[in-house]
Order: structure tokens, then C-alpha cells, then sequence
């Protein structure tokens, strides 16, 4: 039966053809609203490597002032200083470790037809590769013997070395950057990053890196980072003085293969934390923490308030546009009746018709879903127009095109409810002259 | 094949009462053509809505093909008025959007034929009513007559044993009405029970039995039908009062 009951959902679709666009577009409109803002707001808090989103974890080191926390509600600071993350570096006591700044330098094609141009990049040891997994197109990461070696050696991202190379497998040749030749050891290939949750204090949804480097040859430039910096105090005078200084403008991160190792880890944190406070560092109380990716998102507030409540306006005016489908429902089985009383006199219970005019609110609504994809997908294209950091997360994604479908039908079904309850109300007698 | 004893039918509003049925008592057998006649406003319309399962009664008794309908829930009573009964309404009430074998099909398929049975049953009765070649027609492209043939086709796709008809040729000029209540005689004949309502005195002639409500009561009968096939069961021939 269900099936006869969806060719007639088709046939009455079509029966009134005005009747039907309507509540067709006002669905479909409805689902876009919604689905639109849902769909950033879904895809700004994925989780960006599912994985292992539970091995990788943010160091926080709370060295700020005793008079003021960092943040209001006592939570530590978002980034580390130079000594502690260096210091945590030669440590080692983590399966996987790396720190990582924010730098900005200009590179000097040697293709005259390409101009200088000023680049973004980011400064890491050779463990953030295995870490956080970019694909490679050529070649490969630097190793820690590099990073020891202060060695000068570049990994390109798939854009830059299209703009410097055209594409071509650059492994060996050389970029010069700010007067200095860097060796590529690596290209990387498309690297489908919704959020940059390795540096969410520099902002999640900000321009991609256009190279990565090593720290310690990095450190050799004596170039402040690009990215946040934040001081409670004057850093004093020179490079040096800056390094030593208790400014924060490090992220830190740990990957820990087991709940053991992350406890043994946060053991060595305060451990670390006790020491220092020794040399008369980190006079707050122990506040460490060790925060994994999803929890990161989350605090760092990846998913802004103002999306949510776009999100909560999008599904308001799909429930406005449902009060309008009902109506429109109702207005169409009232039209109806003559029919219904017919199907009841041939034999038809109630149960029957609720069912079949349910399955053509469901119809209705899977049609309004279809349309609402469509209106979806120009959504997100404005929003890729309007808003270019949220190019990674204006896009859909098969389980929303899914959810889209499915909240459609849901939505219209349920509007349907009311006149579906009416409709098999209907007395066959008072329809029918019999 | 239709027993009622002391049947009684009370519309209520918070203000008044109104008697549609009062101690309404029928019986018709197996096989019988009965007309039903009677002013407007009598009851006719109440007492075929109730025979024909559409509406519930609120006094007395009713038994279709010895099976008690009182108390009955939606579901059954449902089942029952697909099995038991075909109906033959005066404005034909064909649906416009489906052809005709769609239209054919509607009552096959609350009985949950199987696809195949429900095409031979279609085919056979359109051939019946002699519209077999327009089956894919739609009731628009039909006349008057023609549509009405459907809807007599309609009835008997299912097997009724009992067809309601109300005003069947009231929408009809004389030569297709004609041509439907030849029709209806052939289905009796051949075994089925019919209940006619009608203004029509010729047509009331031709039936096997008159019955005239007044007032929500039988006031006029002829109780020996013309031809009659004995039911099974004594009691399907309980006196009208």
C-alpha cells in the first residue's frame, strides 16, 4: 500500500499545481534557512581528525600574573612561552611533540615573471607532519635530525608551489626567502582543512600557511611571529630578551597513544611547572591542562555564539514557514473531503487515510527537501561570496545533504499531522449522497 | 442479508433532538431488488448511510449478512463495507485524476488483492459495463451514462453481495438511464442484492419490492417480493413492523 499511497502523493502534487508550489517553496525555503546556517555551524565544529582527535592534545602552562589570570574565568593562558616550549621540546617525553609559531616572509621567486610576494608559514618540528597527517603530493617532511641541524629546508603547500612551479614536483630545488636559500624536501598535496585547529588562538577560519619550516631554523631569523603575542610584562630589550621573556606566542602540542601516557604526561607538566616555580617562574596556582582536539575546539569557541544564533534564527523561520505549510495542508485535504468520503465508503478505515494523506505531507516535504538542497547550496555559495573565511565550512557534505532530506520529510510530515488528523475525521455520510 | 429490528437514529445538538430513524425495522433477503421511496426528509438517506456502514446508529439492531455491526470498531466496520457492499452514488463520484481502471482499482486495493487478481477483476468488470476498451480513459472523456457504468463497475470489481444505490439514473437522460437500470436488473439476476433509493415511480416498478419511509418509519411495503431468492438463514426474514 505504501507505494500506491506515494503515486497518489505524486498525483495530488500535481493536481494542484499552485497549491503545491507553494508549500513546495515555502519548505524548500524553510530547509535552506536552516540548513545553511546548520551546515557552517556543523561543519565549523567537526571534528577535524576523528582518528585520533583523542590522541592529540593542547599544553596549557599557566605563567601569567599572580594578580591576573589570563582569562577572566582563571582558564591559562592559550599559548606558551619560547623557554617552555623549547624546554618540553628537548624533554620529549611525549610519543609525538611539536611546537609552532605563526611567521610571515617574503619570498623571491626566481621566475622573474612571478614577483616577490610576502608569504604565511608556519614554524614546526618534523613531528607535526606524522601528527597532524597533511598529504604529501612529492617528497616528504624534514626529520628530527634536521630540526637539530637548524637545516634549511622548506615543505611548500600545494598552492605556493603552483604559483612558484607551476605545479611541477619542486623536491630539491630551492626558495629563496628573505635572502635565504631553503631547500624543498616537500609539497604537500590538498589538504581538506575545514578548521585550523592546530592554531585556533590565531584565528581557525584565517588564510592557510603557504610553507611550513623548521623551528630551529626559524629561531635563526630572529623574526618575531606573525600571529598573537601576549605579554604581562615589558619582554625587555632584543632578540634574546624576548626569547627568555615570560610572553606567550607558542602552540604547543602532545601526541599521547593512551590514557596512561596522558596522565604520565600531565605528571611531568606539573613536574616541569614545581621546577620552574623553583626559579621563581609561574607563581599562579598549578593550573595545567592537556585539552584534545574536540575539547580545544570547544574552548577556544570554534563554533561562535553569533552562528549559533543565526542557526536558532534559520530554524525559526522554518517553523514559520511550517504554520504556513499547515495551513495550506489544511486548505488542500478540506478540498479533499468529497474524495476522502469516497475512499471511506469503498472500503478505507481511518487508519488508511491518515496514512495516505501522512505519505503526501511526506511528499510534499520530500519535494520541498529537493528544492531546499538546491536553495541550500546557493546559501552556501552567498556565504562563500560574503564571508571568505568560511570558505572550509560553506560547503555540503553527504551527511548533510542526508539531513537536509530527512528534516524536510520530518518537518512536513509533522505540519501534516494536524490536517491528516482532520482529514481522516472525515464523515464519509455527510461527503456523499448515497 | 439485511436485518434491522427497531432501529433508531437521533441527531443531537446542545439544543435539540432530531428522530432521523424510530423503531425503523427491515428485513431484505438474499437476492431481492428493493426500492426505497419516500418524501424528502424521510429517513431514506439515513437508513442507506446506516445499511451502508457510513454512519452508526444509536438504538436497536442491525444484522448484515448475519454478522451484528453494533459496536463494530472503524477497522472492521471498514472491512466489512469493502467486502460486503458496493455503492452506486448519483453524481457518479468517480475520482477525475485517475482513469478508469484506477478508479476501478480504488476498492481492490483497501482489500489487498495481489496485482495480478486485481487486473482480472478490473478487465472483467469494465467488460461487464461494456467500457473494457476505455479502461485508460479518464471519467471527463466519458459521458454521463458511461461515467455511472464505471461506477457500477466500480461496485462490482469487489464481488458484493449487496449494492447500495441512491438516485443511480437521477442524473441521467431517459435513454442512458434506461440503459443503467437494465444494468442493475442484469446484476441482480445474476445473484446480487440490491437497494435502491428513488423519487422515480417507473423505476420503483421495476424493483421486487417497495418499501416507503415516512417520517423515519416504514409506512408501506410490499412483502411479497416478485422474485426472491430464498436466504440461507430464517431469521433474514424477520417481519417490517
Amino acid at each position: 500500500m505504501f507505494s500506491y499511497y506515494i503515486q497518489l502523493g505524486l498525483r495530488s502534487l500535481r493536481r494542484n499545481p499552485v497549491l503545491t508550489l507553494l508549500m513546495v517553496l515555502g519548505i524548500g525555503l524553510g530547509i535552506a534557512a536552516s540548513m545553511t546556517t546548520l551546515t557552517v555551524m556543523h561543519l565549523m565544529g567537526a571534528d577535524p581528525i576523528p582518528w585520533k582527535s583523542d590522541k592529540l592534545h593542547y599544553v596549557q602552562l599557566d605563567n601569567w600574573d599572580i594578580n591576573n589570570s589570563f582569562y577572566d574565568d582563571g582558564r591559562p593562558p592559550d599559548q606558551v612561552t619560547y623557554r617552555d616550549a623549547t624546554a618540553l621540546m628537548a624533554a620529549g617525553k611525549a610519543d609525538r611533540q611539536a611546537a609552532m609559531w605563526k611567521i610571515a616572509l617574503p619570498i623571491q621567486p626566481e621566475n622573474p615573471e612571478v614577483k616577490p610576494f610576502n608569504s604565511l608559514g608556519r614554524v614546526t618540528y618534523a613531528d607535526f607532519f606524522p601528527m597532524f597527517e597533511p598529504p604529501f603530493a612529492y617528497g616528504g617532511p624534514w626529520d628530527r635530525k634536521q630540526d637539530d641541524e637548524h637545516a634549511r629546508v622548506i615543505v611548500l603547500t600545494k598552492d605556493t608551489n603552483e604559483k612558484l612551479f607551476g605545479g611541477q614536483n619542486s623536491v630539491g630545488k630551492t626558495v629563496r626567502m628573505d635572502g635565504v636559500d631553503y631547500t624543498i624536501v616537500g609539497v604537500l598535496g590538498q589538504w581538506k582543512l575545514r578548521a585550523r585547529y592546530y592554531d585556533l588562538t590565531n584565528g581557525a577560519f584565517a588564510d592557510p600557511e603557504e610553507f611550513f619550516m623548521p623551528f630551529t631554523t626559524a629561531i635563526d631569523l630572529k623574526k618575531r611571529g606573525s600571529g598573537n603575542n601576549s605579554c604581562f610584562k615589558t619582554p625587555g630589550d632584543g632578540w634574546d630578551a624576548y626569547l627568555q621573556s615570560d610572553c606567550v606566542w607558542m602552540q604547543m602540542w602532545v601526541e599521547l597513544d593512551s590514557p596512561a601516557r596522558l596522565a604520565e604526561y600531565k605528571s611531568f607538566l606539573d613536574n616541569y611547572v614545581n621546577e620552574q616555580k623553583k626559579l621563581g617562574r609561574f607563581e599562579r596556582p598549578l593550573n595545567n591542562r592537556l585539552l584534545d582536539v574536540n575539547a580545544w575546539m570547544k574552548d577556544q569557541k570554534v563554533v561562535s555564539r553569533d552562528v549559533e544564533v543565526q542557526t536558532g534564527l534559520g530554524f525559526a523561520f522554518l517553523a514559520v514557514c511550517l504554520v504556513n505549510t499547515i495551513g495550506l495542508l489544511l486548505a488542500k485535504f478540506t478540498r479533499k473531503s468529497g474524495e476522502i468520503g469516497l475512499r471511506r465508503a469503498l472500503g478505507a478505515s481511518r487508519r488508511e487515510v491518515f496514512t495516505q494523506f501522512l505519505v503526501e505531507s511526506g511528499v510534499v516535504g520530500l519535494s520541498g527537501g529537493l528544492v531546499g538542497l538546491v536553495l541550500t547550496g546557493l546559501g552556501l555559495l552567498a556565504v562563500r561570496a560574503l564571508y571568505a573565511s568560511y570558505k572550509s565550512v560553506a560547503s555540503l557534505d553527504v551527511s548533510m545533504v542526508l539531513v537536509t532530506i530527512a528534516l524536510a520529510v520530518v518537518s512536513a510530515v509533522l505540519a501534516g499531522l494536524y490536517p491528516t488528523w482532520r482529514a481522516c475525521r472525515v464523515q464519509p455520510a455527510a461527503q456523499l449522497k448515497v | 442479508m439485511l436485518v434491522m429490528k427497531h432501529l433508531q437514529k437521533v441527531y443531537r445538538t446542545h439544543l435539540i433532538e432530531t428522530h432521523a430513524l424510530r423503531d425503523f425495522s427491515i428485513s431484505v433477503g438474499e437476492g431481492e431488488f428493493v426500492a426505497v421511496t419516500g418524501p424528502s426528509g424521510s429517513g431514506k438517506t439515513t437508513f442507506l448511510n446506516i445499511a451502508g456502514l457510513l454512519e452508526e446508529f444509536t438504538g436497536g439492531e442491525y444484522w448484515l449478512d448475519n454478522v451484528d455491526v453494533s459496536g463494530m470498531n472503524d477497522n472492521d466496520r471498514s472491512r466489512l463495507r469493502n467486502e460486503k457492499l458496493g455503492f452506486i452514488f448519483q453524481s457518479f463520484n468517480l475520482i477525475p485524476d485517475l482513469n478508469l481502471f484506477d478508479n476501478v482499482d480504488v476498492p481492490l486495493r483497501y482489500r489487498g488483492f495481489p496485482a495480478a487478481e486485481r487486473k482480472h477483476r478490473i478487465e472483467e468488470a469494465l467488460t461487464r459495463v461494456g467500457l473494457a476498451s476505455r479502461q485508460k480513459h479518464y471519467p471527463a472523456e466519458l459521458s454521463g451514462g458511461q461515467q455511472q457504468r464505471v461506477a457500477i463497475a466500480r461496485a462490482l470489481a469487489g464481488s458484493p453481495r449487496m449494492l447500495m444505490a441512491d438516485e443511480p439514473t437521477g442524473n441521467l437522460d431517459s435513454l442512458m438511464a434506461r440503459g443503467v437500470m437494465e444494468l442493475l436488473e442484469e446484476i441482480n439476476r445474476q445473484g446480487t442484492t440490491i437497494i435502491m433509493v428513488t423519487h422515480d415511480p417507473e423505476l420503483a416498478a421495476r424493483a421486487h419490492r417497495n418499501v416507503h419511509i415516512i417520517d423515519g418509519q416504514v409506512t408501506d411495503f410490499d412483502d411479497e417480493p416478485k422474485l426472491v431468492q430464498r436466504p440461507a438463514r430464517d431469521d433474514n426474514h424477520v417481519a417490517v413492523a
